[in-house]
């Protein structure tokens, strides 16, 4: 067997053509000479939209983009180098390799010179003789790039067989023999001309080009034949049907002969088998010139198939297809109009409904697995799957209860938590709704889950894997205790752990040493069936058990060797490295409207505007920025759909006002005291009372002359003489979460279950940004000259802080009772706090309010014993409470 | 055929680790990177590593030498910012030349003397041949994504005199390296192919792409096998990655090029992923044991080290590469079908 050589191009990715590949499809639109709307977008320099077009090409399947500026009009080397430069900035567009196509050698290295892929240069002939010819190829393979190679010599164009096959043999001769050019990176242009044009010479321009194409390949080794296809048919003009069959017949014969690139119009093009006979039959005449009246026959013909157009419809064709096929298709697409109908004719069709689960129905779900696996579906895709799939096994489950004689056999069951005192669960239930539909049967117990409860459950389920997840940082501690508790009742099955204040980190030096068996830390859903697969399979799980405990291992050697180089102040060191503010010059605000304010059943569509919706796609395992992110190569499309579909819920939110917003805030006369404290005054049924505000210190040792920061830094000090203030606020959107998450769980729905959660999420988020804006320009009224878009409110661009407890500049989630008490949250709002000091409903916001223009947001980091007593002195509690509260930035 | 090229089919040649690791444990102050040559430099001079070829010489033949004595094959010359380009911060344009030759010459020297103590075992020198601090294929404006701040003519032209000046200076192969745009080392591999050819001499070419993220891509966005399509129209001693990722996260981008690479597979890894302060703390024995991972699997014909690699990892990866066979090269493609 001869060796074979492929044709290797790249772009940010590879393209490999062998033998065996599929027709190579040219993009043609981004050619000044073959489109107008292109040439005008260059003349009038609207790069943006020229980039367009060619992003355009490559999302309808291009695999090469040609690239041509050779007009009279404009300066082809400067708009060349000008266009690729922008283009190869967009990883969606560059990821394909460029065709350079020039008739002018300085607009063809200029391209080079400014692509870093394997480029393919259209074109180089013997048309200015040899020596040209060997220059040009020569710097061809120094830059690295195929090459194009017209049938053009000398005397002139090849215009027939003879003349194809000797100047295609000459050219090769040269460039592999002289030149030392790789033969498999030689592209022949053979010369595509029109047929029936009713002039005999004409005749055979099509099947000399196919005959042509055959010898080079059959005598020209590895190299390949392309040709700009549209040529063929442009006596035809005007006549769409008859230029598309004419198309498809003359690739159809071409591809055949082994031509394997093309310029093609992917819209110009029908289906070959879908061409009807008679025309068929009258197309393949004059391509392959089987008849002296071919092209007569053809006009004639034609006059009848004028004005036949495609028609525009919504693609139902896959209704079509065999049962299996519409299944799969469903599930994939997400499509649940018809899976009813088609899971009732599988029942029906199965000897046993619980078949139809174990059938088609996991042999689509397979498929999605294998799809979101390879990274060619994405999680959202996913969970519309499984949104197609509970429907479909809702419709099931009453018939094989009522068929006792088998269990269904499941890939094994995870217990499914979110830990005591937490109430968060997007992440969760993202996870879980994945595993489901990787047949692992899920025991979900939901949110603020006591110990007890998980131990005792998973005991009786007899589960197979526990996963725990929580985003405030006292969880961490419920699944540390959890860890210790499985250990002692010497349980052997796999834990899980997840959700955003989870780290690798702190899995590895505080939970994994608590229990012998395997501790996975798993942060996003895609890595959850693989996890889970790899923790299960009898095959791998103790190979990949002890790779974790390795793992962990090392992280936990490195990490107390990290830990030891930090140097810490003692707390008075620190405080005598506080931030300084000038209270002499800075200058103080009395607020407007000072004391409590309450906002009712807040207009939910004031907030829209005021959305970071970053975080939102994040929240669905789609990291970008938004709007980039719905740009972007990979998720783009995902992350549109995902925006459509949460446009769709927000405006069902705002329309049928499902969702309650409220706030309550406070605005007060404040100064620091004993450095690290905020003396705040209120008042409660008109009786003056005092609340104090407990802040932490930076201990790290700074370098140069950077302070060691306390939120009290931001408030002037008590003996400064100085009436300072402070605000502390509490909004949420949460009312109405719960059960309209629960609803469309009862419908079999966990990915709007899922959606309703992040977009309360985001509300709350918005509601909070919103009121801080008030509070600058009107409440308060520091800032009443403010003009900030929504991208500089999501930078933090404005003036003043409001920090949040549980955050990292003031950790101590206790402090959050203070707020409560002073604005008496609960009971004006309703919004309650757990044992763990979350929010409830989760789609909460509290805070404080600093106005000095000097306050900033810092991460307090890790602090010492010493500060840990003396908080715990400050704030009359138990040492050993404020050190459970303040572990997480204990440093060891 | 040169003396590497045979060599490479028949053990894994052994590349050195890094020389700015090493050069640190110096603690040279501004006045010893002048010397008494440049003493009335007017900018700062320190942390051009490059220079101590002239006015530290024998530091740098020193740690050549220990890494010789580690075990090494080929050590790499102190050239890694070795053009005009990367010189422009120093002022130092018009010394560039003079440094690469020299730095060839003290690398070529101990290698000379190591090679006459054991002939048994023939030690080389790879001319460095840096990144430079420019890139061509990206702005570094991010409003402006079709600027460049360098074009190809000007790093070809850079290229050219550093690998001009490291033949003569006696590289025996010039090393094109830590290539994060593609198009940067496709300029040096332009520069070198004229060079072959104006001056007459055939010489060995390394390539090292490096994989800056997770992702497998390298700053420039390409995957590790279209870096190696973009690179493979001269024909190479090695393709192969380093710095940026440790030894562990490298192993599937040196499996795509075992798989499809014409040419020997080379891999210098850095000891481990930096920590919290940007330094490297992978022992020696841990970085050996995760390069073992390449070893069994017979991924690789070069091996080395990059940042935070001493004699001591590559004493560690010499000895346990000398009990692995090397990856075995595919049929070299003949210059003519």
């Amino acid at each position: 067997m001869s060796e074979i050589r492929p044709l290797k191009l790249s772009g940010l990715e590879p393209l490999v053509i062998t033998p065996d590949s599929n027709f190579i499809n040219v993009g043609e639109r981004t050619n000044v000479a073959g489109s107008k709307k292109f040439l005008r977008l260059i003349k009038e320099e609207k790069f943006d939209e020229a980039l367009d077009v060619a992003r355009e090409q490559v999302d309808n399947g291009a695999q090469i983009i040609d690239v041509n500026m050779d007009d009279g009009l404009i300066d082809g080397k400067e708009a060349m180098v000008k266009f690729l430069n922008l283009l190869v900035a967009e990883p969606d567009i560059s990821r394909v390799p460029i065709m350079i196509d020039s008739s002018k050698w300085e607009i063809i290295e200029a391209g080079l010179q400014v692509v870093q892929g394997k480029c393919v240069v259209n074109s180089i002939s013997l048309k200015e003789g040899e020596q040209e010819f060997i220059e040009n190829a020569k710097k061809i393979k120094r830059y690295g790039a195929a090459v194009i190679v017209m049938a053009f010599d000398e005397t002139g164009q090849a215009d027939n067989y003879e003349r194809r096959i000797e100047i295609a043999k000459r050219s090769y001769d040269i460039l592999v023999n002289k030149v030392k050019f790789s033969p498999e990176d030689i592209i022949f242009d053979l010369n595509i001309f029109p047929v029936g044009t009713g002039m005999d010479e004409h005749k055979r321009n099509a099947i000399d080009f196919i005959e042509g194409t055959h010898w080079v390949k059959e005598n020209l080794p590895h190299c390949s034949v392309s040709g700009g296809v549209s040529n063929v048919s442009f006596s035809f003009r005007g006549n769409t049907p008859v230029r598309e069959a004419m198309h498809s017949v003359f690739l159809y014969h071409a591809i055949k002969a082994g031509m394997n690139i093309g310029i093609v119009n992917p819209s110009m093009l029908e289906v070959y088998d879908e061409i009807p006979k008679d025309l068929l039959e009258h197309v393949e005449d004059v391509i392959l010139d089987r008849r002296e009246d071919a092209t007569e026959r053809l006009l004639d013909f034609a006059e009848n198939v004028v004005g036949r157009k495609k028609e525009n419809k919504v693609d139902l064709s896959w209704r079509e297809k065999p049962l299996q096929e519409r299944i799969t298709h469903a599930l994939v697409k997400g499509l649940d109009a018809y899976i009813l109908e088609d899971i009732e004719q599988a029942r029906i069709e199965a000897e046993k409904p619980l078949d139809v689960i174990e059938g088609p129905l996991m042999i689509g779900m397979n498929v999605v697995g294998d799809l979101f696996g390879s990274g060619k579906m994405f999680l959202p895709q996913v969970v519309k799957s499984a949104r197609v799939m509970k429907k479909a096994v809702a419709h099931l489950l009453p018939y094989i209860e009522a068929d006792k004689s088998n269990k269904r056999q499941s890939a094994g069951k995870v217990l499914m938590a979110t830990v005591k005192g937490d109430v968060h669960d997007i992440g969760k239930n993202i996870v879980a709704v994945v595993l489901g539909c990787n047949n692992y049967e899920i025991i979900d117990l939901g949110v603020m889950v006591p110990p007890e409860k998980i131990i005792e459950t998973a005991k009786k389920e007899n589960v197979d894997v526990i996963g725990l997840s929580g985003l405030i940082t006292p969880s961490l501690d419920e699944m540390v205790f959890l860890a210790k508790e499985m250990e002692r009742q010497e349980f052997s099955v796999p834990l899980l752990i997840g959700g955003a204040t989870t780290s690798k980190a702190h899995t590895a030096v505080k939970i994994d040493p608590q229990y012998k068996h395997a501790v996975a830390h798993v942060n996003d859903a895609s890595r959850a069936v693989t996890v889970v697969g790899d923790l299960l399979k009898e095959s791998s799980r103790e190979k990949y058990k002890l790779e974790l405990k390795d793992q962990y291992e090392v992280f936990r050697k490195n990490f107390s060797k990290r830990s030891k180089v930090k140097s810490f102040l003692n707390i008075e060191e620190a405080r005598k490295n506080k931030f300084q503010i000038d209270w002499d010059k800075t200058e103080i605000f009395k607020p407007n409207k000072p004391g409590i304010q309450i906002i009712e059943d807040f207009d939910l569509k004031e907030l829209v505007d005021y959305i970071d919706w970053s975080p939102f796609f994040r929240s669905w395992d789609l990291h970008g920025r938004y709007p980039d992110i719905l740009k972007d190569e990979k998720v783009g499309e995902q992350a549109q759909n995902l925006f459509d579909d949460a446009q769709v819920l927000l405006q069902r939110i705002l329309s049928e006002n499902l969702l309650k917003a409220k706030a309550i805030f406070g605005l007060f006369e404040a100064n620091s005291v004993n450095e690290d404290d905020i003396e705040v005054s209120y008042s409660e049924d008109s009786e003056h009372k005092t609340a104090i505000f407990r802040t932490l210190r930076q201990q790290l040792k700074k370098h140069g002359d950077q302070p060691n920061f306390a939120l009290a830094d931001f408030i002037a000090p008590k003996d400064s003489g100085i009436q300072d203030h402070i605000g502390c606020f509490c909004v949420s959107t949460g009312f109405g979460t719960h059960e309209l998450a629960v609803q469309f769980e009862k419908e079999h729905d966990d990915y709007n279950s899922i959606m309703i959660k992040a977009l309360a999420d985001r509300l709350a988020e918005a509601f909070a940004e919103y009121l801080h804006k008030q509070i600058r320009t009107e409440d308060w009224g520091y800032a009443s000259d403010e003009n900030l878009s929504n991208e500089d409110l999501i930078k933090e661009n404005y003036k003043g802080i409001r920090p949040a407890p549980g955050y990292p500049a003031c950790p101590d989630h206790l402090e959050k009772l203070t707020i409560w008490e002073v604005l008496k949250v609960k009971e004006k709002i309703g919004v309650e706090l757990t044992e763990s000091l979350a929010m409830w409903p989760a789609a909460s916001v509290s805070g404080y309010y600093f106005a000095n223009p000097e306050a900033k947001y810092f991460g307090l980091g890790k602090i010492k014993d010493d500060q840990v007593k003396d908080y715990a002195e400050r704030k009359g509690i138990d040492y050993r409470k404020a050190e459970k509260w303040l572990n997480p930035n204990i440093a060891d | 055929m040169s003396k590497l090229e045979e060599l490479l089919s028949q053990k894994i040649l052994i590349l050195d680790g890094a020389m700015g690791t090493m050069l640190q444990e110096y603690k040279f102050s501004e006045e010893d990177f002048r010397g008494k040559r440049f003493a009335d430099w007017p900018v700062s001079l320190k942390g051009n590593n490059d220079l101590l070829s002239l006015t530290q010489p024998e530091a740098i033949a020193t740690i050549h030498r220990k890494y010789f004595d580690a075990g090494a094959d080929i050590v790499e010359t102190n050239t890694f910012s070795g053009t005009t380009i990367a010189m422009g911060d120093y002022q130092m344009e018009d010394f560039v030349y003079e440094l690469n030759l020299e730095s060839a010459r003290i690398a070529k020297g101990v290698a000379e003397q190591v090679t006459a103590e054991d002939p048994s075992k023939p030690r080389f020198v790879a001319g460095a041949i840096g990144p430079t601090n420019k890139t061509a294929s990206m702005s570094p404006d991010v409003n402006d994504p079709g600027y460049r701040a360098i074009s190809f003519d000007q790093l070809r032209k850079a290229y050219k005199q550093q690998a001009q000046a490291l033949i003569e200076g006696g590289a025996d192969v010039l090393l094109v390296e830590t290539v994060f745009d593609t198009l940067n080392a496709k300029a040096a591999l332009f520069a070198i192919e004229e060079l072959k050819e104006e001056l007459n001499v055939d010489i060995p070419i390394m390539v090292s792409g490096t994989i800056t993220d997770a992702s497998g891509r390298t700053l420039s966005g390409q995957t590790a096998e279209a870096f190696l399509i973009s690179v493979s129209h001269i024909p190479l001693l090695s393709v192969g990655f380093n710095c940026a990722l440790g030894a562990k996260q490298l192993t599937p981008h040196l499996e795509v090029l075992n798989r499809y690479a014409n040419s020997g597979v080379s891999a210098y890894p850095n000891a481990g992923l930096p920590n919290a302060f940007g330094e490297y703390d992978q022992d020696a024995q841990e970085m050996a044991s995760q390069i073992k991972e390449y070893l069994e699997k017979g991924l690789v014909n070069i091996l080395g080290g990059c940042c935070g690699t001493t004699p001591k990892h590559i004493k560690a990866i010499a000895e346990i590469a000398s009990n692995y066979k090397p990856r075995v090269l595919p049929q070299l493609q003949s210059e003519s079908a």
